[in-house]
């Protein structure tokens, strides 16, 4: 999960444990350095821009210029030869042709498809349900929600590492567990199969996203009052029935924002996937940003790595476009 | 929709019932309690139990642990020696790196975000879209473009690389946290300093960073946190032994064939440890830093 889901998580907490913002809203101050005409009014701007510049500058130099340079790279024949002789050949859109082309293209396609649908399903309907169990106040519910952060705030690589032996096929814990129930005849191989590599992947994507998913729906739970499910009580709707006629419909927009993100971080997910499978075997559980890191790093085709991290941007870019509008909207709700 | 009947239906139920007291706040449905606590923790302990799992197998013996006990009876450290001997500088250099990636992200986020929450300057809301567009682009399209970039400028596997690119995991977020904790920050303060003759810089480094102290160290420890985490820029901007953070070692081990268990996930625990910090730690923080409300 990315840093953006960090400031959601801790400005979810902010909502839950403050109040409300008080005193002076933000305008006043500014209405006051706004009064100045001309030059003063001029340099106070320049002023205040000072303090922008650097995370501009920052935002340019490591979000900017990256897009940039990879939109360039990818129309080139950037590839180990580039770094020795520093030529790189204008080649068109050959390198967009050979990557849509290849056979691994359609099983990254969908593999991407399968993990992003299967982890953001699996970690929301997990959260949804963590979440509306947490609503009920008992003894240690807070703290026993803020210990289950703990999967989200770990390395990535340090779950990757502890959950590739817990699916170890000769050693692992869920296989011992499994053969303990009798529930399998013997060792699962849970990672080195080709029909099983990305379930597992899902899997172990699942368990990192549900704190996510956890805090922000109960963060969207606790703004829904409790006098309306009093009411549904009256009307008869409890249990499932108020879930569906009150708490869904107005847990709608921040189920978006939860969806959307979710899917947005999840397309670029790489280092668990890597930790555990390394994309595969034979390509298994390959997606289109590991591919892109194979390509580049591993085959030190820039050109068509690039390329196929264009795709990949252009993917994430659909939906951050309905992310757009889908907090716009739960704006204007 | 289906739910209009019960929104239509809320203030009619409101006026027949008199309203309860806030402190009377009990969640509709089934009695909470016990059962309900003892059905949390149930919950907790699976979705734990992998970090349970990590812990238990970095006390086992060291060597060819075919199967490991599921209590660590007899606590065995070697894994540790093992790891600290190995990855020991390795976590020397990923501890430069996030403590190098905290200064730098809040050198730059603090000032960026004192101006959005408190100026009211034109493009402040190109910057906020510029902010979140970074969060739609792919890691592995920055690391990219930046591999070529650092081949030429000299900064691959350079700690002062590193650092700069770790920090684009928490500069974003960094300014967007700062941003929000300050905006609860009484502008009444900044203006009556600046009316006393102080100049931004003064105001900013006197008044704005010791009130927003608590939004600080929030930043500050999740920006730790991401850049101690990095994984990408450690795999794709470092080619040699020469600078290596612990998350790279600990690929390294578990990208060959493992027959040591205990002292990788020795590793893992190790690395994982500032999370386990944070996490006791900044909930504090992030409750202190709104609760105080700044000023009184």
């Amino acid at each position: 999960m990315g840093e953006l889901a960090a400031a959601e998580i801790a400005a979810a907490q902010r909502t839950t444990t403050a109040p409300a913002s008080r005193g002076p809203g933000r305008g006043e101050a500014s209405a006051e350095q706004a009064r100045p005409r001309g030059g003063r009014r001029r340099r106070e701007s320049v002023y205040q821009w000072a303090f922008l510049v650097p995370a501009v500058a920052y935002l340019i130099l490591f979000f900017g210029y990256p897009v940039v340079k990879n939109l360039v790279v990818s129309f080139q024949d950037y590839g180990t030869a580039t770094f020795y002789t520093g030529e790189a050949p204008w080649v068109g859109f050959a390198n967009y042709a050979k990557v849509l082309g290849s056979s691994i293209f359609t099983t990254a396609a969908l593999n991407t498809a399968l993990f992003t649908a299967g982890s953001i399903a699996g970690q929301f309907v997990i959260g949804l349900a963590l979440a509306v169990f947490f609503r009920k106040r008992f003894p240690l519910s807070g703290l026993l929600r803020s210990l289950l952060l703990l999967p989200w705030l770990l390395p990535l690589i340090a779950s990757g590492a502890v959950w590739k032996w817990i699916l170890d096929k000769d050693s692992g814990a869920l296989n011992q567990f499994l053969e303990a129930l009798h529930l399998v005849p013997n060792g699962v191989p849970w990672l080195t199969s080709t029909s099983l590599a990305l379930v597992a992947v899902v899997g172990v994507n699942v368990w990192i996203g549900i704190p996510f998913n956890v805090t922000i729906l109960y963060g969207g739970l606790q703004d829904i009052p409790d006098e309306l499910y009093e009411a549904a009580a009256l009307d008869g709707a409890t249990g499932w029935r108020a879930f569906r006629h009150v708490t869904w419909p107005l847990l709608r927009p921040v189920v978006n924002v939860v969806l959307v993100l979710g899917v947005v971080y999840t397309l670029k997910v790489l280092d668990i996937i890597l930790a555990l499978t390394g994309g595969g075997p034979a390509n298994s559980s390959q997606t289109i940003a590991t591919e892109s890191y194979a390509l580049s790093f591993q085959e030190f085709r820039f050109g068509e790595g690039s390329a196929l991290g264009n795709i990949l941007v252009l993917i994430s870019l659909v939906f951050a476009l309905i992310y757009l509008r889908a907090s716009r909207r739960g704006v204007e709700d | 929709m289906s739910t209009v009947s019960i929104r239509e239906g809320t203030p009619t139920a409101g006026r027949l019932r008199p309203r309860k007291p806030v402190t009377e706040r009990v969640p509709v449905g089934r009695p909470s309690g016990l059962p309900n606590t003892a059905l949390g923790i149930l919950f907790l302990a699976i979705m734990l139990f992998p970090v349970y799992w990590m812990v238990n197998a970095s006390l086992q013996p060291n060597g060819t642990t075919i199967q490991a006990t599921w209590f660590p009876i007899h606590p065995d450290f070697s894994g540790y020696a093992t790891a600290l001997t190995q990855q020991g500088q390795n976590l020397g250099t990923s501890l430069i790196v996030a403590v190098g990636s905290v200064v730098v992200s809040l050198a730059i986020a603090a000032p960026a975000a004192y101006a959005l929450s408190h100026f009211k300057v034109r493009g402040t809301n190109i910057v906020l879209f510029g902010i979140l567009i970074s969060q739609m682009i792919p890691g592995i399209v920055v690391a990219n473009a930046l591999y070529t970039a650092y081949n030429d400028l000299g900064l691959l596997n350079t700690i002062g690389g590193l650092i700069l690119a770790d920090s684009s995991h928490g500069i974003p977020f960094a300014i967007l946290i700062i941003r929000a904790l300050m905006g609860s920050m009484q502008s009444s303060i900044i203006e009556a300093a600046r009316v006393d003759g102080a100049g931004h810089v003064r105001v900013f480094w006197s008044i704005v960073l010791p009130v927003s102290r608590n939004a600080l160290i929030t930043a500050g420890l999740f920006t730790f946190l991401f850049a101690w985490s990095d994984f990408l820029f450690a795999l794709t901007l470092t080619t040699t032994d020469a600078v290596r953070p612990v998350t790279l070692g600990l690929y390294q081990y578990i990208g060959s064939y493992v027959t040591d268990w205990s002292s990788v996930m020795a590793t893992a625990v190790l690395a994982s440890l500032p999370a386990v910090v944070l996490l006791l730690v900044a909930q504090k923080f992030v409750a202190a830093g709104t609760a105080s409300g700044a000023v009184k």
